[in-house]
């Protein structure tokens, strides 16, 4: 039997091809969802796509910069108000400073021990966001600063009102970072009224937080802040996370539905702080350990 | 739809003529649509802001079903994927699919001008958006509310200027020193 001659030779019909294909997509749905071995896959096509996701985002760039070109005719202006800012946090700071004295002298006079913040400093690389999404599953937003940079997995983003998420994938000049809005992403946070520790949740829905698994009886209020905690060595201690928007108590649940927003802007700011805890890895007692 | 009406002998003679788009000139118009993809925006634009990447694989497939296949979008969907940072597979799949469906009517699609295509690659978008929101509900995230299908009805529709745009540099010059 002759074969078709190479003008009428196509390749295999688009049928196959598609069942082709979509044999090769849904293993890779399923190992990115499951297993998540193929992390250099993403981290090489991350690199190809730098450079056009750079150009896509010089209009923007341009747009700073001439915005800060006209910011310019108003720098005396702005340094007042900034040196009025400055002397009225500067009374802060020095309360801050006599209280941090005290709180020392009264930890001292109870026996308890030093505060963990001793031993962590904390050091901060300033980012800007280079690309947010259009896609609505993901609460996630790409950083100009990459592994280059020293950018770390698991460094807290903050912005200058409080947290916005967390850094879990880093390439070579970019990171990503997962927002507080994120269905997988917990914050161990703490009410700052009375100090209840909890962790708090992202719903996936924008501008949403939860606290889950709390009693009816707990004692949260709507407005209450909750800050970070501390517990589990990502997030320095004491930055704000949300505020509490309205807590529920439907009759057919046990726990109570506590709804709160994230204080700082998840959505809208353009230049973040990477923090990066310098924190000595925490010693398991030698109980634990059995 | 107006099926019933027959092309004349005419329409076929008022037809432009064009050249065929060389791999460059293809390639480079995909660039390109990524970074419209990737241009950083307010979200309530980018609620309405068509995929251009798809857009173009689409146009290119109706064209040149030879030279544009599953292989370009199923590599353009991973990238798509990264940047957006979904499941890895997602986007690749979708679009995988919206070639297939192409495919089969390009044939069918090149009958019609670009004003009566558009509703048909809506349709074609419809199908690509809800396989995304199918992986994407399987894979354990939230149903992002049908606003989610601004973006087929606005893609549908930049239909027109996308292939009336990819199409000006083919066209062919009429020769002046011609009869």
């Amino acid at each position: 039997m002759k074969t078709a001659p190479p003008f009428f030779r196509h390749g295999p019909g688009p049928f196959a091809k598609l069942i082709v294909f979509t044999c090769l997509s849904c293993l890779l749905i399923v190992e990115d969802l499951r297993f998540k071995r193929f992390h250099e896959v993403r981290q090489i096509i991350g690199t190809v796509i730098f450079p056009l996701q750079r150009i896509a985002y010089a209009p923007t760039f341009i747009y700073d910069e001439v915005k800060n070109f006209i910011v310019h005719f108003n720098l005396l202006e702005e340094n007042a108000k900034l040196r009025r800012q400055f002397l009225e946090n500067q009374e802060y700071l020095l309360r801050f400073h006599a209280l941090e004295a005290e709180n020392a002298k009264l930890r001292e006079l109870l026996g308890a021990i030093e505060r963990i913040e001793k031993s962590t400093e904390t050091k901060t690389i300033l980012a800007e966001i280079l690309y947010t999404p259009r896609d609505p599953f993901s609460h996630k937003i790409t950083l100009n600063k990459g592994i280059y940079h020293k950018v770390q997995l698991g460094q807290a983003v903050i912005d200058d009102k409080g947290v916005i998420g967390q850094i879990t994938r880093i390439y070579p000049f970019s990171s990503e970072v997962t927002l507080l809005t994120d269905k997988n992403h917990s914050v161990p946070v703490q009410v700052l009224r009375n100090s209840l520790r909890s962790v708090i949740s992202g719903t996936g829905k924008n501008n949403e937080l939860e606290l889950r698994y709390l009693s009816i009886n707990i004692d949260i209020q709507p407005g209450d802040l909750l800050v970070t905690s501390g517990i589990g060595g990502v997030y320095p201690p004491g930055i704000p996370v949300a505020v509490v928007e309205k807590i529920e108590h439907s009759p057919s649940d046990d726990f109570s539905r506590i709804v709160s927003n994230p204080v700082a802007g998840v959505d809208r700011n353009r230049q973040v702080l990477i923090l990066s805890m310098m924190q000595p890895p925490v010693e398991i007692p030698a109980e634990a350990k059995n | 739809m107006s099926r019933d009406k027959r092309l004349s002998a005419d329409d076929y003679l008022k037809q432009d003529v064009y050249d065929t788009a060389s791999n460059g000139y293809i390639a480079l118009t995909l660039v390109l649509a990524l970074i419209l993809n990737f241009l950083p925006l307010p979200n309530y634009i980018l609620l309405f802001r068509p995929d251009f990447v798809v857009l173009t694989i689409l146009y290119w497939c109706v064209q040149y079903p030879h030279k544009m296949g599953m292989s370009v979008a199923f590599i353009m969907g991973l990238m798509m994927d990264v940047a957006n940072v979904n499941i890895l597979g997602q986007h690749a799949l979708a679009y995988c699919i919206a070639v297939y469906l192409t495919l089969i009517l390009c044939r069918r699609l090149r009958l019609f001008n670009t004003w009566r295509q558009a509703p048909q690659i809506g349709f074609i978008l419809f199908v690509m958006q809800t396989t995304m929101i199918l992986i994407a509900v399987l894979g354990g995230f939230r149903f992002p509310g049908w606003e989610y299908y601004f973006a087929t009805a606005s893609g549908s529709l930049a239909w027109i200027p996308v292939s009336l745009l990819l199409s000006v540099p083919l066209k062919q010059k009429p020769d002046p020193n011609a009869l």
